[in-house]
Formats: structure tokens, sequence, C-alpha cells
């Protein structure tokens, strides 16, 4: 693909070339003012950034039919105005050259055939081929054999209306978001720590601190907002302390007082060393702990998530047991932590002793307030769910939690990872509002909300992502639908699953944009509506949540994914999907073994006719009807899909969506609320948003006296003292968990001699299937580099710019390599970010998850480098 | 014919003709040297590294394109007479490709006659300095975490460092403001080829090059009152986008066959 | 022309010039390392160098020192000129050469006559110039403006409007001044009209077997340098100004030239006579 160095610069230029010139008009058209250029004819309206977890707000502005310019919002609070250099590019992301316009089949001889190329077809056509392979899989293998793979960048109704068709509908708990690879462990963390997901503080924290420490975030170009805020911080506030642990120098370090790179995995270790330093030195804010904690431990040996038949994985007993977890003492939480000290963890992470001991010594001191934020470092790592729940460790003993200033932050990846994936619930185990499929009051409400007989919701926790992709290759999964995602880039060992999705029988759908590596791997590609083409919300990392109209209609026949849901819901009929279903494996009270019963008796005693389709039982429904189009909140602003259906769609669902929340710890506020304000940070309660959950005076959950709850209702009934003690109920408290060192899954070794991490830069955003269509940034940034130690690359008689081969065990790429720059690798590891679709890395990448969360480590594998 | 030649070069020899063969010469040479001097090029040229201080380089380079050869990335050019350059002299121009500046410097190496200095270590080169014209409408300036140049700079902090400063009027983000230190700037011209913006606010050359020109889709958000919403009037002139349509679902469909980043390489 | 025998030595001429020229591209876009720079300057296998010693020496009339390989290059390409001799490189190398040959066929194929006229000698003149201007102006005056150079390098760098000169040398040979470029003009073969005069390799004349037909004189692209009185006693012609090209040798039905090596001053048969001679038609 790439000859030699010539050739490589010239196709790259070429490409930035060809890839869209956005809203570019001819010279000649730009000497005169058109119309639209004219700025008294734009209208403006509030929106938000397409682009990570921030949620910076911002400004469009239309005219003709067309986004012609943006504008930092300044008046949300998040952003202030500004934007990073991607959000800069907003109204741009929508005007590629190759904008997907029209449904794509691969077909032969004018009918779909799997090897077929691909042509343009109808929608109906394309539903058409879409439903007859759907019913072929699902009426022969039942609700386990269909899947939906959505996102944290679905919008709020989007995720909402997939997980109603899904888990209501087809009865299928197979959908799971791309948030799997993003946050999943960081929910397993709050989930295991305080019982309910999310962050307690919020981004005023970062105004109020003393400290910031960075764990795997590189937020100087992942969260380049934020990133302000805290350099601000630094600047204004002279006691104001930055800390950046990574395991290589990225840009954080410019401002950092304290630079910790450490061996790969060995955060593990430094946070039990900072834990067992604080009770050394009597640092334990022991009124707190006693008041609203209880101490916590696990089984320590739980595998990487591998398949069962991976050498990895042989003599696991742990494996599916992995999230289990006790009340211990606090004697014997000390005890655990006492092999960790600064000696021996500084001997394991390669960090000197005095900055072990300067970091312990920032979370000890009372008197400082202390945030810490992680992103995919922890997240993304094969004991994800540990670390997170190490760091709440640190910041429970301290009493630095939900604490104005102090906390500790999970920072998201993806614009509505929280929104979304996360309080919509479209995870294989999840329902609306942290509720989980397997628990029968939480299936309970949700039938009742959705007026659903009874067993309707299918209790066996579906397919992960990461098993998703494995049932390809299994034959297990056999419809596979990937929505505002690009999973064929995202998954690691990618290799695998390219050649399942092409090669085993199977029907892959693909809604995308543009023609990203999973539309060119699918069998059907659906042409969808981008961000401002549709109404729709997304909720940050703060848990501000924030709504948007609809601006511009979407190109030729683009249509949005909510439509495209509803849509194929009309293919249904209540009869096909709410009869007896096989459900191999499916052992659960109340239900018969291996099947989901018929509930069309009870549907028909509700008011259902066997012959009504999904789209009438889910969505067409009186209530929802109800909300009428045209609308006086659109403010003359379009609505495709309302227009399509006849009613306000997305207010119907949102309305709906909503009474999950209420009273539930997650209440958001009515839907005409969001479209007045910047955005709320929920619960919000009698119209008030809350900054500090947890806390007494700003969380309406907590009562006068109690200074601090922990409410979260999940795992609060846990074995006391080990794994078969008795179960007791510790309702309101928080649990400090010990979890022990684990080696990585795995390191280099003499034959792949070297550690891979990958990674973001500022001027791209994930596959890149949007920034890549954006000229100015393909220019800025037009591949994806292997940063490297320059004495690693001189070893291998390398110079900068050098192309090289790269290779795992699993795959190889192409690319070149840079020892200067951004990131400044340590010897003896490569960093390669990941959103080049021709430098596609994870193919080189180890599918080994966290065993509890689900969530890949992509941080971590062993790869060698050659010159090319 | 050969008569002519004859009584021509007898002219050419004759005393006779010698004052007037003197005069000639003397036009001659005032003619030719103002030829020259007028087309020595505006001075904007940016040389190859390692290069001569202009005056010498353009002496002693003897335009045989040597470097260009030399040069993997297809930086260096040699100007063609229609150019407002000297003819037939290396030079790049950053914003189309910049220098890469290879550690081995392939382009110093090839030249026969010194006009690059031998073994200048790229480091030293001194093809330009790059110099942020345009704050206005540099986009760190005006608070947007932008720092591309800073981030495309192989001397990323020393040649072009970020100079950091609280942002009042937000009262809680902070400028990240690039500053460029001609100590260090080689003038390679990679600030100016990432630079985001449609006219590069940051050039590799001196003052008076032209001033950069920020997206006409952006404006910055806080310096005009946020107008929501008059009535959506249906449009008219919409700017189209090239591509869509039935060229754009070709491009498409040919892209969809290119599986070069599929395939293992 | 058709009663004209063989173009054999022509072909290997354009051939000549064609392969430098497409070697140069070749070096230049595919990398291919025979060849690789210009006329300028270049390198043989990516080791010998070689340079125009023309362009050397009016560089250092500019007063900059040059050290190391474009010297060894000039010496290398001087010394080659010097022994194949006269302006070997006008007819066998400069890609200019065919457009003067062809200028020329024209003007008699469609007998197209002379306008104006200069001396021949004004090339010696122009390279003077060169030289004073370069001292004057600090650049190497001639590579400043060179159509050659134009030609060349956009022929092998990437086309500009430099190859308008192509045009311009045509025009001017074809409607201005006879053969004016080369035969008039060109510094550069003026050099090495100075170069190649001493040079062992010359046109032998063997004056017994010549009836005076013509047929050379109207061939020779350097007319003058054919003087028969002269090359009687030297049995050679012995001007530098003779580009090589042999198509006298093609031409003479009666085989009267051959190529000769001679080393001193000319191959005459009576020695002090054609010393005289040579002597006198160099002068």
């Amino acid at each position: 693909m790439i000859q030699t160095r010539r050739d490589f610069i010239k196709t790259t230029v070429a490409a930035s070339v060809a890839t869209s010139i956005g809203i570019s008009v001819p010279a000649a058209a730009r000497a005169k003012t058109e119309d639209w250029q004219r700025e008294e004819n734009w209208k403006w309206d509030k929106s938000v950034c397409r682009f990570c977890g921030v949620g910076c707000g911002i400004m469009v502005a239309t005219t003709a039919g067309k986004i012609v310019s943006v504008k930092g919002d300044p008046e949300c609070p998040v952003n202030r105005g500004l934007n990073c250099v991607k959000g800069y590019f907003n109204a741009k992301i929508m005007y590629g050259e190759d904008r997907l316009t029209k449904p794509l089949l691969r077909m032969k001889d004018g009918k779909f055939d799997k090897q077929g190329k691909f042509a343009p077809v109808s929608w109906e056509k394309a539903f058409d081929v879409m439903e007859a392979k759907f019913k072929e899989y699902y009426d022969e293998y039942g609700p386990a054999s269909v899947s939906i793979f959505g996102s944290g960048q679905y919008t709020i109704d989007e995720g909402y209306a997939a997980t109603k068709f899904m888990k209501a509908g087809v009865r299928s708990n197979n959908i799971d978001p791309n948030a799997r690879h993003c946050m999943a462990s960081a929910v397993a963390g709050f989930i295991q720590t305080f019982g309910i997901d999310e962050p307690p503080g919020c981004y005023d924290d970062i105004e109020l601190t003393d400290a910031v420490v960075l764990w795997g975030a590189n937020m100087a170009e992942c969260h380049p907002i934020l990133w302000s805020r805290v350099t601000d911080r630094k600047l204004t506030h002279k006691p104001m302390k930055v800390v950046n642990l990574s395991t290589f120098t990225n840009r954080c370090s410019d401002l950092s007082d304290l630079e910790m790179i450490f061996e790969p995995q060995t955060d593990l270790a430094i946070m039990n060393f900072i834990a067992r330093y604080m009770i050394k030195k009597g640092k334990v804010n022991q009124a707190f702990v006693d008041k609203h904690c209880i101490f916590a431990t696990g089984p320590e040996d739980i595998g990487y998530g591998l398949p069962a038949d991976h050498p990895l994985e042989q003599g696991q007993t742990m494996r599916n047991k992995a999230g289990a977890h006790w009340s211990i003492s606090f004697d014997e939480f000390k005890k655990k932590l006492e092999p960790y000290t600064a000696e021996y963890v500084s001997k394991l992470s390669g960090v000197s002793v005095e900055k072990l001991v300067e970091l312990a010594e920032l979370y000890s001191d009372p008197k400082k307030k202390i945030i810490s934020f992680w992103t995919m470092g922890f997240n993304q790592h094969s004991r994800g769910t540990w670390v997170n729940e190490q760091i709440y460790m640190v910041h429970l003993l301290g009493g630095k939690m939900s604490t104005p200033g102090s906390g500790a932050f999970s920072l998201t990846g993806q614009p509505s990872a929280c929104g979304t994936a996360r309080e919509v619930g479209t995870f294989a185990h999840r329902l609306p509002s942290d509720m989980i499929v397997a628990k029968k009051p939480h299936r309970d409400k949700s039938e009742k909300l959705w007026k659903l007989p009874e067993n309707t919701l299918n209790p066996k926790v579906g397919t992960h992502a990461v098993k998703m992709v494995r049932g390809l290759r299994s034959g297990e999964v056999k419809f596979f639908w990937a929505m505002v995602t690009n999973p064929f880039q995202d998954f690691a060992n990618a290799n695998e699953w390219i050649k399942a999705a092409r090669e085993k029988d199977n029907f892959i759908v693909v809604s995308d944009c543009y023609p990203t590596v999973s539309a060119k791997v699918a069998d059907l590609v659906l042409p969808v509506a981008m961000i401002y083409e549709k109404w729709g919300a997304y909720g940050n990392a703060e848990r501000r949540t924030q709504h948007w109209r609809q601006q511009v209609k979407a190109p030729g026949d683009a249509k949005g994914d909510l439509w495209q849901i509803l849509e194929f819901s009309k293919r249904f009929k209540l009869k096909e999907v709410w009869k007896e279903q096989p459900l191999p494996g499916l052992k659960v009270e109340g239900f018969p073994d291996g099947k989901l019963p018929d509930v069309l008796t009870e549907a028909k005693a509700m008011g259902y006719e066997p012959e009504q389709t999904l789209f009438e039982v889910l969505f067409a429904t009186p209530e929802m009807k109800k909300y009428k189009w045209p609308d006086k909140i659109a403010n003359g602003h379009p609505n495709d899909i309302a227009d399509d259906f006849g009613w306000f769609v997305h207010k119907a669902l949102w309305q709906e969506y909503r009474q999950f929340g209420i009273g539930n710890g997650h209440d958001l506020a009515d839907f005409d609320t969001y479209h007045h304000v910047r955005g709320l940070r929920w619960p919000v309660v009698n119209g008030k948003e809350t900054q500090w959950r947890f806390r007494e005076g700003y969380d309406p959950y907590v009562k006068p006296g109690e200074g601090f709850n922990f409410y979260g209702k999940a795992l609060k009934k846990i074995p006391s003292g080990g794994p078969k003690g008795e179960k007791v109920a510790l309702a309101g408290k928080a649990k400090i968990f010990f979890r022990p060192y684990a080696e990585p899954a795995e390191s280099p070794d003499k034959q792949y001699d070297l550690w891979l991490c990958t990674g973001r830069v500022l001027e791209h955003w994930h596959s890149g299937s949007m920034t890549k269509r954006v000229a100015e940034l393909n220019r800025a940034v037009p591949y994806a580099k292997c940063y490297m130690h320059p004495a690693d690359a001189k070893a291998r008689g390398l110079k900068r710019h050098d192309e090289v081969v790269i290779e795992s065990r699993r795959g190889k790429v192409k690319t070149r390599i840079e020892t200067q720059g951004r990131d400044r690798m340590p010897e003896g590891m490569i960093f390669v970010p990941w959103f080049d679709e021709n430098v596609l890395i994870n193919k080189l990448t180890l599918d080994a998850t966290c065993p509890i969360s689900k969530e890949t480590d992509y941080k971590k594998c062993a790869v060698r480098v050659r010159k090319a | 014919m050969s008569r002519k030649v004859d009584i021509s070069r007898r002219d050419f020899m004759t005393g006779a003709f010698r004052s007037r063969n003197a005069a000639l010469a003397a036009t001659g040479a005032l003619a030719w040297t103002h030829v020259v001097d007028s087309s020595r090029g505006a001075g904007d040229s940016l040389r190859p590294p390692g290069a001569l201080p202009e005056q010498g380089f353009l002496a002693s380079c003897i335009k045989c394109g040597q470097c260009v050869e030399a040069c993997p990335f297809d930086t260096l050019k040699l100007a063609t007479a229609e150019e407002q350059r000297a003819t037939g002299v290396p030079y790049f121009e950053p914003r189309e490709t910049p220098c890469y500046m290879c550690e081995d410097a392939p382009c110093i190496g090839a030249c026969p006659t010194d006009a690059l200095i031998e073994d200048t270590p790229i480091e030293d080169a001194r093809m330009g300095l790059a110099v942020l014209l345009d704050q206005e409408n540099c986009l760190a300036f005006q608070g947007l975490r932008c720092e591309v140049c800073y981030r495309a700079c192989p001397l990323m902090g020393k040649a072009i460092r970020l100079e950091l400063r609280p942002q009042e009027r937000t009262g809680k983000h902070a400028y990240f403001l690039p500053v460029v230190d001609s100590a260090s700037c080689t003038g390679c011209g990679k600030c100016e080829r990432a630079c985001i913006i449609l006219e590069s606010a940051i050039k590799v050359l001196p003052l008076d090059v032209a001033k950069g020109r920020l997206g006409e889709h952006y404006r910055f958000g806080w310096t005009e009152e946020a107008r929501i919403s008059r009535d959506f009037e249906a449009p008219r002139n919409a700017p189209d986008v090239p591509g869509w349509g039935e060229a754009g679902l070709r491009k498409v469909l040919e892209s969809m066959d290119d599986l070069s980043g599929i395939e293992e390489p | 022309m058709s009663q004209l025998p063989g173009h054999r030595i022509l072909i290997a001429r354009r051939a000549t010039q064609l392969s430098i020229l497409g070697l140069f591209w070749l070096g230049a876009h595919q990398h291919l390392g025979v060849l690789t720079g210009n006329l300028s300057a270049s390198h043989v296998f990516r080791t010998i160098p070689l340079a125009d010693p023309f362009a050397v020496l009016q560089i250092l009339a500019t007063g900059h020192f040059l050290s190391g390989t474009v010297l060894l290059g000039a010496a290398i390409v001087l010394a080659c000129y010097f022994l194949v001799g006269g302006r070997s490189f006008c007819a066998w190398v400069c890609p200019v050469n065919p457009l003067g040959d062809l200028a020329s066929w024209l003007r008699r194929r469609f007998r197209i006559s002379g306008q104006f006229h200069v001396s021949r000698h004004t090339r010696y003149g122009v390279l003077a110039l060169a030289l004073v201007v370069s001292a004057i102006t600090g650049v190497a005056a001639f590579e400043w403006l060179s159509p050659i150079g134009m030609i060349h390098r956009e022929l092998i760098f990437g086309p500009g409007l430099g190859l308008l000169a192509i045009a311009g040398i045509v025009v001017l040979d074809l409607y201005v001044l006879e053969h004016g470029w080369c035969g008039s003009l060109c510094p550069l073969g003026a050099f090495y009209a100075l170069v190649g005069r001493r040079s062992p390799l010359r046109v032998g004349f063997d004056a017994g077997r010549c009836d005076h037909c013509g047929d050379c004189i109207v061939v020779c692209p350097e007319k003058q340098v054919i003087d028969f009185k002269a090359m009687a006693f030297s049995a050679s012609i012995d001007s530098g100004e003779c580009t090589r090209c042999n198509r006298c040798l093609e031409v003479c039905p009666r085989d009267a030239y051959q190529l000769t090596l001679r080393f001193g001053r000319s191959v005459a048969k009576h020695p002090e006579e054609g010393e005289h001679h040579a002597t006198q038609s160099a002068a």
C-alpha cells in the first residue's frame, strides 16, 4: 500500500486534498458576497459540540439550508465560548465529499449477495433485505442471535429507542455500546463502590481545588477545554499542584509539578502504596471512613476476559465470578496493603521513592483539596474496575469525595457516553436509570413504564460488545447492526472480526455517514443524518444534559438513526416477537428453562393485537402521539422525523424516558426546559441542578444532618467477612476496596519486545471518520505516526520519518516513526494513535478485557518494530 | 553566404569597429546586469537547509537540482522561468510541503558547490523563521485549544513553546499562546503547513507576508451577541457541496472498494 | 538530401542527446542513479562528479570561492572535452543543438534566407561579458538566463515557461539570425571551442580525395571551419569551433574525411605549412 517515502507523502497529500473541502465555494464566487454569506441572513441557534465528553456548548449558524458558521457558546458554563481545534470545525464535518447519501447493499445480479459489490438501493429494498435476514436468524436461533452495537454518540433519544426496540420489542439484550470500550470500567467502579453510576462531582471542582492528579488521562489533548480550566487554576491559584501519572510523557507534563512515568499496569501498586502510606502516617480521615464507608475485597485471580480456550484463561476458576466481593475489616485491609512498601512499588513501577512519597503526601494532606482525573489509562485496563475502585479507595480514606474542590472524577471520551450509553443503559445488562435486566423489580418497573406484559423483558444478560464480535466469529451472533460507531476500526484484534464479518454466515448492517472501515466491511450500509441534521441531546461527563434542535436537512436519502430504528420496528408484528422464544442457557426464577415465555395472551388482555407492529406498540402509542408537531419550542426549526411520523417523536420519547429517573436519583427536567438553558446537571429536582451528589447541602437526596449519603442502591447487600459470609446491608455507605497488583495479560518478550499503547491526538477524534473529512485537520495531522524513544529507534537502525512495520501476534501495520514531538516515549514502549484507517492499529491490539467490566485494554500489548 | 561571413569577421577584427564593439559590449553588460538584478525574485523564497546567506547562495548554487532529487519528501523545487524567483534555484513552500528535517539531510550532502554548507546538523539549519503573524486570527490567541503549530513543530517546546495566561473574559480558562524562539526555529515550516485556518497565521519568513484569514465558517462566540432564531426561511443560493449527488455516490462506491487500510500491508 | 548517403552518425548523435536527457529524467523521477542532477552539475552512478566548467568559471568570477566536488567535476568534464575535441558538447550533448539543426534544415527546406547577421565571433564577446557581468552582479550571469539551462532543467524537473526558449531559439534561427544561437551567440559553445581547439581527436581531411563538390559545406553548421586551403596543409579541420558532428564524414561522396588521432598541433603532411595555417584559422 505504501511503496516509498515519497509515495506515502504524495498519497497523504492527495487524500487531504481529495477529502472534503467543507463549505468551500469556488474562488470566483468568493469574490462577491453571496446571499448565504451575508450575516444578516444567518440564523444562530444553540447546540453542542459533536466530539469529546467535555460537552462544550456551541452556536450554529444556518442559512440557505446549510450550516455556514459555528462559534463557541459564550453562555455555556463549560467552555464560555471557547472551542478546541476540532470544535472549530463542527460546521465542516457534515460536508465531506464522500458523504453517504443512499443505502448501499452488496448485490449480485440484482439480489443481495454477501460476496456482491455495493450498489445503491432504495430504503424500502434496504429494509426488505434487512428484515428478511434478521428474521431468518431470529426465527431459527432466537433473540440471542441478533445484536445492535450502539454508541456513546447516540443522541439520548436514539439510544433510548434502540434499547426499547431491542429489549422490549424483539426481547434481546444483545445491545451494547462502544462505551464498553470506553467507560465500562468506570461504570463498574462506580456501581461497586457507590451503588450508582457517574461522577459525584462536577467541572466546578477545578476552580476550587488545590491539586489535580492525572492518572492515565491526557487531558491536554483529549479534553482540551477542561485542560484550559485546569491550566487557568494553576496560573491563578498559587498552591495549585498538577501531577501527571502516565506511561509516557505527554503534553500534560508541560504543566505538571510532578511527572511520574510508570511501568504499564503498576498504577495498581502505586495506589496501594498511597493507601498504605496514609494509614502508616495516620492520615486516614477516620471520622469520615467510620461513618460512611466499609472495607471490601474480591477474588484476586480473575483472568483476562479472553475466550475460555485462550492459554491465559486456563485453570481460571473465577473468570465468571470476577465481580463478586465481600466486606472485610479495617485490620484485614491494612494487612493486605502491607506488601506495598515504597521500595517494592518503586522497583515495580520504575518511579523513584521520593516521587511516590511526594504524591502520597499530596493525598494525605487534610487541608488540600484534590481532584483525580482519569480516562482511558484506567478504564482500558485489564484490571480497569479495580483501578477505578482504588482511586476511590485513596479519596475515601482521606474523606476527599463529593466535596467542592475534591473528588475522584472519571472523564468521558464521547459526547454522550454518560447521557446515552450509561443513563439510558444501552448495555447488554442494563435498563434505563441504572437498572439491570437481571433484577425482577427493575424489569417490573420497566415493563410498567413501557406498558409491556409481565416477563416480556429478557432476564438474561445479553452479549457485551467484545462477546458480540467473538459471537460473529463463533457463529453465535448472526445479525449485527452498528450505529453511530465504527466497530471494525475500534475493536482490538480487528483482523479477527473483519474476517468473521466477511466470511461467516451473518448479516452486518452499518449505519454511517461516511465510507468508514466498518461500512466497507458491512453487507448493508444505511446513510445517516449527522448531529445538526436532527434533534437530539447529549449528556457530558459532569452529568450535564444538553439538547439541540435540528438545523438543516440531511443530504440525499440520509436519515437519522432514530428514524431507522422506528422504520425498522414497523417490520415486526407482535406475534413474531412476543411468542415463546428459545433462549439457550436461561435459568431464572419465574421463567421456563431455556425459553422466554409467550406473552401474547397477556398482551391481548392489555389491549394489544398480535397483528400490531412494534412501531405501534413501542413508539406510535396514543401517549406518544399526544406530543404534537409542530411545536412552538421548535421556533421555526425543521424536524424531519416528526414530519415523517406526524408527531413530535423526540419530545415524546424524552418525556417517557425521564419517568425512569424521577425519584430514582436520576431526575431529568422536562423536554422544553432544556431548550431554554445551557444544560442541567442531574439530578434535577424542583428545577434545580445538582453540582455535588451525596453531599448535604447540594444533593436533594441527602437529608440534613447526614453530611454524606452514598445512597446508590446497587450491590449494597454483600457477604460479610468472606465470599460465603452472611449478607449484610450497607445502605448509604461507600466501599473501600482492596485490590492487589496483577500482571498484564501480555508483556514484551524476546519475540515482541515493545509495549504498544494506543490513544488519541488533539486534532482527530475517535476513528477519524469525521475529522479526517476536514482537510485542515488532515493537513495538520495527516496520518498516525509511531512514537518511539530515540534509543529504541537507533537500536533498530531507524531515523525519524523512516517507514516501519509494526507487528504483534495478531496483525501488522505500516507507518512512519517519530522520535520527537507531542508524545515522548520511554524506552521499550511505542504509542500509535488509532484515528487513522490506513494505520489500523487495532489489528495489533489484544482483546484482553477487564473481567469485571469487559472493557478492552487498548494500552498494553507486545509488538515489534522493523524497518519497512 | 560565406562572403557575408568573411565580411563580418573582418568587421569584427578591424580596428574601425573596435570602438563600436566596445560600446556594444558596455551596453550589453549594463542590460545584462539589469536583467539579472531585476530577476532575483522578491526575496521571499525559502532555501534548503544549510543554505548560505541568500547572496552567497545565489552566487554558488549551480542549479543542478541534485538537492531536489535527494529530497525524499519532494519538498524542494527548482524555480521555473515564470516564477518571481531566481530561475533554476531550489526553494520550498512550507504550506505545500514543509521540510521534514531528515536527520541525515540528504539535500545538503547532494550539493556539489557547498551552496548548502556541508555537514550542517539539521537542527542548526536556518531556512527561515516562523512568525506568528496574525494574532487576531490565531485560534490560540483567542483562547481556543488549537496550538496545532506547537505540536507540529519538530522542536516542540524549544522552537515553539506555549505561554500560558489566564483568561479574564471567561474567568476559568487559560490561553495557550504559541511563541516562536528564533534561537531554535529552523524555519522548516511544519507549523505553517499544519496551521488549520484558511490562510496560515504562522508563516516562515518576513513580517511583510500577508496576514492570516479566519475560516469563513467560524466566528468567535463572545465578540457578538448570540442571535437565536429568526424565522426559518427557505433558503436561496445554497452553497453546494461538490461531490454530493451522482459524482459523490461514485466516489463513495470507489472508496468502498478501496480496502488498503483493511488489508495487511 | 536524398542523395546524401548515411545518417548513422546523425542518428547516433540524436540518440546520445536523447539518452543523456532521458538518464537525467530517470534520475530525477525514478531514482535511477546512472546520471543524477543536470548538465550544470551531476553525478555518474552517484559517485563520479561532473560539472559545467563554464558555470564554475562564472561562479569563480563572482568572487565566490568554490571547493571540492564541483571543481573536480569541472576538471573531469574539461578533460573529457579536451580529449574528444572541438565543440563535441554542442553536437552530442546539448539539448539546444537539435533545435538549431531543425531551424537550419527548415531554412534549407523552405529556402528561407537570412535577414540579419552578426559575426560568429560575437560569442567570444558574450563569453567575456558573461564573466564580467558575473563579477558585477555576484551571480553566474549566463547561468542566470541561459536558455540551455532553462530548457534542460524544465525538461527534467518539470515544465515551466522556460520551455518557451525552445520556440525562441527556433524563431531566432529561422527568421532572425541564421544559425544564430549556436552559431553566433552561445557563450558555452564559445567556451568549448576554446577548450577543444588543441584536442588530439580531429576530423582528418585527405585533400587528394576531395573533388570540391561542396556537400560538406552545405551540411556543416559551422561552415567557417571548412577551409580547403588550410586543410590541404594540415590534413584536418583544426578550428575548435568544429562541433564534431561528423556530418561531413557522412555526406562526403569520396570519403575525404575521417576521424584521426594526433597529438601535437596538427596532423599535417607538411608540418610547417600546416602549423602556419592552423594557427591562422584559429586566430
